[in-house]
């Protein structure tokens, strides 16, 4: 049994207007010391699912079905004083803006020696020194003084270090990092990330990244989901997805990085934009974007207009296709008949 | 520390000089003052003469000299109504109207933290919907018009009520505003001497007994405010990103609640709580009037009634002290508590 498991998670907002499914049936699994990555656009539910592992997302959401079982404890319904023992110390978060995750009013040591004495009984002085250890291993530069200084003090960079320090404060088993260098300049991007799998790494820690980069998906994970609209619509291994994609709208992911565009001409992107949830399409929630509704004979495969696709095996990876199905089947079709 | 003490002792000098600079203009506009120091039948000739003495036939800015270096000794003349040096009648009067404000802040400072927090904490609360219901009459209402109802209900006595005599709490709401007399409304009692002109409510049970209504009535508009104020900016930083880590650092909510959120709301509180002292200062007028409370603003209003001068001018620079010393100690308190405030020019 895998360390964490979520199954048909199902994650809603309650709103004036009636329910909005953020999530629909997410599914997925990891191991001690596995990465894993989320991928889609935005408003995807990458975000939502992240939070919701811990029941933090904020009212009006609420987790609508599904389980969630973390170490044979299932954390769906948990009270959140239970909760409060498994965050931060078990599994612990990284937000995607450093600028905004540290509280402005407290230093560097205090959001660092709180964190530690939430969790175990441990005198303040003995609490500074695991800080200290802990930002020596992000390669802050003069950890000591850092442990007095307030967050306006230190770089976007250097505040994202001091994140990921706490994130690794209690030695967790899983860290959910929320496209923890997004708001990063470029050329620091790529630091963070290193430091952040090094460390991984290094402790055996699994990690949940989320991100829409596909280069760093591909470089850090080992598994990944594509997500779009609040489902799952292709998982597996990160090569086998990267180097084979089998969803239309993850081919259109991979199509849209700007090494796929032949220089000079325009960049290739996915025609339309991502469905408002709360107005979803019938079937699957691609198909009005999707150019292979149509079959390459010029028949049109209803299927993707009227039923929400299932799961189907390829290869290692599983898609949530009714072109892929389909094709799978044709494959298949000769084997089958042979005996009759 | 030091630095920034130098410099807002400057700023002060600045705003005192410009204030004077008003109060002294006040002095010669605002009506004859010899004809408030002799009677009618006094000749032409000898007021001229009296003119000519007092020095008031002089240029503006010579007559200002005059009053600045006197000033700057605390010498602001004699006032008409009492015949005593000014500085003496204010000072008797002070204690009174500083006493009336400390219990007022006080009063707020002990319920709008408490009520906004709670009432951001738990905004669909019947509580909390409860607070905002009556907030929001509490700033509609002007002060007077609060403080006569208090007096009515609280000293007076009504005959009727809407509450049933035969409960418990009904007969004990009932005892307290029908009574009359239950409440004092009528100056500060018998104040205890503490040193000069110095004679304290806060000594005796008696006292504070004398300050409830004052400094209820006093508190009805500035309370709702910052019970507003608290919970607006309390809801607001709830919302952020650092609250939210915190929660996924797996903090209490009390600690995420008192100490991460509170201390981020308390800022801009109390930035508006400095300025809203100086005004409590000046909202003493009514609330002094209606009680005749024996401090400094019932003393202006019957300086003004009165046209004493000297009183008036006295009154508008200490008040203006005051403005000025409360408002360096609200900046001290909060560079203080905001880190990214730097009072000296200590490099980052």
């Amino acid at each position: 049994m895998s360390l964490l498991e979520v199954n048909n998670l199902d994650v809603r907002f309650a709103l004036r207007r009636g329910d909005v499914k953020a999530l629909r049936d997410v599914s997925f699994s990891l191991d001690r010391g596995e990465r894993l990555g989320i991928v889609g656009e935005s408003g995807a539910g990458k975000s939502v699912a992240a939070f919701t592992l811990l029941n933090l997302i904020a009212r009006p959401g609420y987790i609508a079905g599904g389980s969630i079982r973390f170490d044979g404890q299932e954390l769906t319904g948990m009270s959140d004083r239970a909760l409060r023992r498994i965050r931060g110390n078990r599994i612990s978060m990284i937000f995607q803006d450093p600028m905004m995750t540290l509280n402005p009013v407290l230093s560097i040591g205090e959001q660092m020696v709180e964190c530690l004495k939430a969790h175990r009984r441990i005198g303040s002085r003995e609490a500074r020194a695991i800080a200290l250890r802990k930002l020596e291993q992000v390669h802050i530069p003069s950890p000591e003084a850092r442990l007095d200084q307030y967050p306006h003090e230190l770089s976007g960079g250097m505040r994202q270090r001091v994140i990921i320090a706490i994130a690794l404060l209690l030695d967790p088993d899983i860290i959910i990092a929320d496209e923890p260098t997004t708001a990063l300049d470029v050329t620091i991007q790529a630091e963070i990330m290193d430091l952040l799998l090094e460390l991984c790494e290094k402790h055996n820690v699994g990690l949940i990244l989320i991100t829409h980069d596909l280069g760093v998906v591909s470089q850090v994970t080992q598994r990944m989901l594509v997500m779009y609209a609040g489902r799952v619509i292709e998982q597996g291994p990160t090569r086998e997805i990267i180097n084979d994609p089998q969803h239309p709208y993850t081919q259109g992911l991979m199509n849209a990085l700007p090494q796929m565009a032949t220089p000079g001409s325009r960049l290739n992107q996915i025609p339309g934009s991502m469905p408002s949830l709360d107005n979803l399409p019938s079937g699957c929630a691609f198909h009005p974007r999707c150019g292979f509704v149509t079959r390459p004979d010029g028949s049109e495969r209803s299927a993707c207009r009227t039923r929400v696709p299932e799961f189907v095996a390829s290869g290692n990876c599983r898609v949530a296709c009714h072109m892929v199905a389909e094709m799978l089947d044709q494959e298949r079709i000769p084997a089958e008949e042979t005996p009759r | 520390m030091i630095a920034f003490l130098i410099k807002r002792l400057f700023h002060a000098l600045l705003v005192m000089f410009v204030i004077s600079i008003i109060a002294f203009s006040i002095q010669d506009n605002l009506g004859d003052p010899i004809q408030q120091m002799v009677g009618q039948s006094v000749p032409e000739s000898e007021r001229e003469a009296l003119r000519e003495e007092l020095g008031l036939n002089d240029p503006f800015l010579v007559q200002y000299l005059r009053f600045a270096k006197n000033a700057v000794q605390l010498d602001f003349g004699y006032s008409y109504i009492f015949n005593e040096p000014t500085t003496e009648v204010v000072l008797r009067h002070l204690p009174a109207t500083l006493e009336l404000v400390a219990a007022t802040t006080l009063l707020i400072v002990l319920l709008s933290v408490p009520i906004g927090v709670y009432s951001a904490i738990k905004p669909r609360a019947l509580l909390s919907r409860f607070f905002m219901g009556v907030s929001i009459v509490g700033i509609s209402i002007p002060v007077f018009l609060t403080a006569i109802v208090l007096i009515q209900l609280f000293a007076i006595g009504v005959t009727w009520t809407p509450f049933p005599a035969d409960t418990g709490w009904g007969s004990w709401l009932n005892d307290l505003i029908t009574t009359e007399g239950g409440m004092p409304a009528y100056g500060r009692g018998d104040p205890v001497h503490v040193f000069g002109t110095w004679y304290t409510n806060f000594a005796s049970t008696d006292g504070l007994v004398y300050l409830v209504l004052p400094a209820i009535s006093l508190a009805s508009i500035m309370l709702p405010l910052f019970i507003r104020l608290i919970r607006a900016e309390m809801l607001e930083v709830l919302q952020s990103e650092y609250v939210k880590f915190a929660r996924a650092k797996g903090i209490s909510l009390r600690r995420i609640y008192f100490l991460h959120a509170l201390k981020n709301t308390m800022l801009p509180v109390i930035t508006v709580g400095g300025v809203q002292i100086g005004t409590l200062v000046a909202y003493t007028i009514l609330t002094e009037t209606v009680f005749q409370w024996p401090g400094m603003g019932l003393m202006f209003l019957n300086a003004i009634n009165r046209s004493d001068i000297p009183l008036i001018v006295t009154y508008l620079m200490i008040v203006g002290l005051i403005f000025v010393i409360t408002n360096t100690l609200v900046d001290l308190i909060y560079g203080l508590v905001n880190p990214t405030v730097k009072l000296t020019g200590k490099p980052a």
